[in-house]
């Protein structure tokens, strides 16, 4: 048999899902702006209906824009397919209702996103949904944490707020030996520096708002299915091995094998959950992610540059980047992200919150926002903005006690980000 | 042959080779993958006869139901299996004996020896594949769902192009066209 030479991820970055438009010709994917698609005949729809063939029936279901998208990070990160939706936070919700039932448990790991914190031990109680906090620096935890009612692990590959590694090759060797999936948040790295499918992940998701979009000018999430998890394997994952009254008995492993789960997300996922991804968003995130390698080694050579200055100094007490050697986290660092440790990361203050807030205000080209992976350089101070609801202790445990100010690196010179930061330390001295 | 892996190059050879394709355990119930199956390969213009010794001497899809292979009167180029693999045996015997010139095991089923037997008699073999799947993966309609088909291509898809010298270019089309 031919020998099929895979392509590099620079040219799937560019090219995964988007062949010129059938119709017209185009070269880049069309922006299609449309909420319905007419059906051929009542046969036809018929046929789409039962998922009896394949094609566009309502953009809250599927949509040719954000199809592409789809192709595209799910080829980049080696997986079988994925679905994309309105933000990362409908991006988890949409793993988890995949196979969670009222009562069911999942762990998560404690470095975590703040927000994914309050969405699990907050709003997904609501569902019944109930997570249990696991420390992810020592992965038998995990092992340790498991229940019966258990149906999943959760982790952040690099976490945020930065400068935390977690071990996914030995959580994933957990969650397998108890039969559950591993789902793994993969934002802050992106699929260029790190791919958990390759260490055993079975689910990974994306805010793609952040680094895969990159401009910070589209809202989106996804959820990436490896395609190897075998749902039949236990009566846990009855989401998608029983019959469907809604589709009439259809049995969605049974039916569409290692497709199931990409099937299902959008079929009933995306139906009833409604958190659909904007055509618009799609097309500027597919357009980001053609330079997604370019930027990333960007990300991270400036990065490592101001991590390295902060470092050395007198007005920082402590860096938490994973690309220092001084870092607790270089060993995995160097195992998980051997491109480079992101861009995204803490550093604490010799004089607290006084000088957080001081800081923040004075720099003039870090901009002072809550978020991360764009190309603009970003800075905030947890303890007085993200954070300020919390108490002292709850601060603390969260990785945003008085003294620590997050940055997002981006892609500006790094000698006048290093500037910038210089002449806002020494007026928050 | 490596039985895990199959180029794209081969699916298109076997897809495109084929005309005819007798389907073996072909249900009658609508939500079942072989009928979700046999639905859409008719959609591409294969030939489908089912093959389901239950149900045989009825019709599936305005196709007549046979009980074996060898009860079908015309020729088959392909005889596609959603039975499970030990089963998947004897109906190989029988593809040979028919004249297959291609056997397909679907998603699940896979026979070794069985597809040794039907390669040294000269038959192309494709397991634990589902023909729909592989179908819509190689001409692009997979992506429309958002998976992952790891096809890359500049090229427009052949035989698209909507109304060539109506539309397009700016010209208004003589009247607008329903359906």
């Amino acid at each position: 048999m031919a020998e099929q030479k895979a392509p590099g991820f620079e040219t799937r970055a560019i090219h995964a899902g988007a062949a010129p438009d059938p119709t017209t010709g185009a070269r880049v994917t069309p922006i299609y702006q449309t909420t319905s698609y007419v059906f051929d005949d009542v046969d036809h729809a018929a046929s789409l209906f039962n998922l009896q063939t394949y094609g566009y029936i309502y953009s809250r279901l599927t949509n040719p824009t954000v199809s592409v998208l789809e192709e595209r990070v799910a080829n980049l990160e080696g997986g079988r397919g994925a679905v994309a939706c309105a933000s990362g936070h409908a991006a988890q919700m949409l793993a988890f209702f995949a196979f969670m039932e009222p009562g069911d448990e999942f762990l998560a790991s404690t470095k975590l996103y703040g927000g994914s914190i309050t969405q699990f031990g907050r709003s997904f109680k609501k569902f019944g949904w109930n997570v249990i906090f696991v420390d992810p620096d020592d992965p038998q935890n995990f092992k340790r944490a498991l229940t019966p009612k258990c149906k999943a692990i959760f982790v952040e590959s690099l976490a945020n707020p930065g400068g935390v590694v977690t071990d996914l090759e030995a959580i994933a060797a957990i969650a397998k030996e108890a039969g559950i999936p591993l789902i793994v948040d993969n934002t802050m790295a992106s699929p260029y520096l790190c791919r958990p499918i390759e260490w055993g992940a079975t689910l990974v998701i994306h805010s793609t708002t952040k680094f895969l979009s990159g401009h910070g000018n589209s809202m989106g999430g996804i959820v990436v299915d490896s395609g190897k998890f075998d749902w039949s394997s236990s009566p846990k994952f009855r989401g998608l091995t029983d019959p469907e009254p809604a589709y009439h008995g259809l049995k969605f492993h049974e039916t569409f094998g290692d497709l199931a789960f990409t099937v299902a997300g959008h079929a009933l996922g995306l139906r009833d959950l409604g958190a659909a991804m904007a055509p618009l968003n799609a097309f500027l995130t597919i357009t980001g992610i053609e330079t997604l390698p370019l930027r990333m080694e960007r990300h991270v050579a400036n990065s490592e540059k101001v991590a390295r200055f902060l470092e050395q100094h007198p007005a920082v007490g402590w860096v938490s980047y994973a690309g220092l050697e001084s870092s607790p986290y270089r060993k995995l660092a160097k195992k998980y992200l051997p491109k480079g440790a992101g861009s995204v990361f803490t550093f604490g203050l010799k004089g607290g919150y006084e000088a957080g807030v001081k800081l923040v205000e004075n720099v003039e080209i870090f901009s002072h926002l809550a978020n991360i992976g764009d190309t603009r350089s970003l800075i905030i101070h947890p303890a007085s903005t993200t954070h300020r609801q919390l108490s002292d202790e709850q601060k603390l445990a969260a990785g945003a006690g008085p003294d620590v100010v997050r940055v997002s690196i981006g892609l500006e010179t790094a000698d006048d980000l290093i500037a910038d930061l210089d002449q806002a330390l020494k007026k928050a001295a | 042959m490596d039985h895990e892996h199959y180029s794209d190059a081969y699916l298109r050879e076997v897809l495109d080779g084929v005309k005819t394709i007798a389907m073996v355990g072909a249900s009658p119930n609508w939500n079942r993958p072989s009928y979700f199956a046999m639905k859409y390969l008719q959609g591409k213009g294969y030939r489908v006869i089912p093959v389901n010794p239950a149900v045989a001497g009825q019709e599936i899809l305005g196709e007549r139901v046979y009980a074996s292979l060898r009860d079908i009167p015309e020729k088959v180029d392909m005889v596609d299996i959603f039975r499970n693999s030990a089963a998947a045996g004897p109906i190989v015997d029988e593809a040979i004996a028919i004249g297959a010139r291609v056997v397909w095991m679907q998603l699940g089923v896979r026979n070794d020896e069985a597809a040794a037997r039907a390669e040294a008699a000269g038959l192309k073999v494709v397991m634990n594949r589902c023909p729909k799947i592989e179908w819509s993966r190689l001409h692009g309609e997979l992506s429309w769902s958002g998976v992952n088909s790891g096809i890359i291509s500049s090229k427009r898809a052949a035989g698209a192009g909507g109304w060539p010298g109506v539309s397009g270019g700016g010209f208004s089309s003589k009247r607008l066209k329903k359906g």
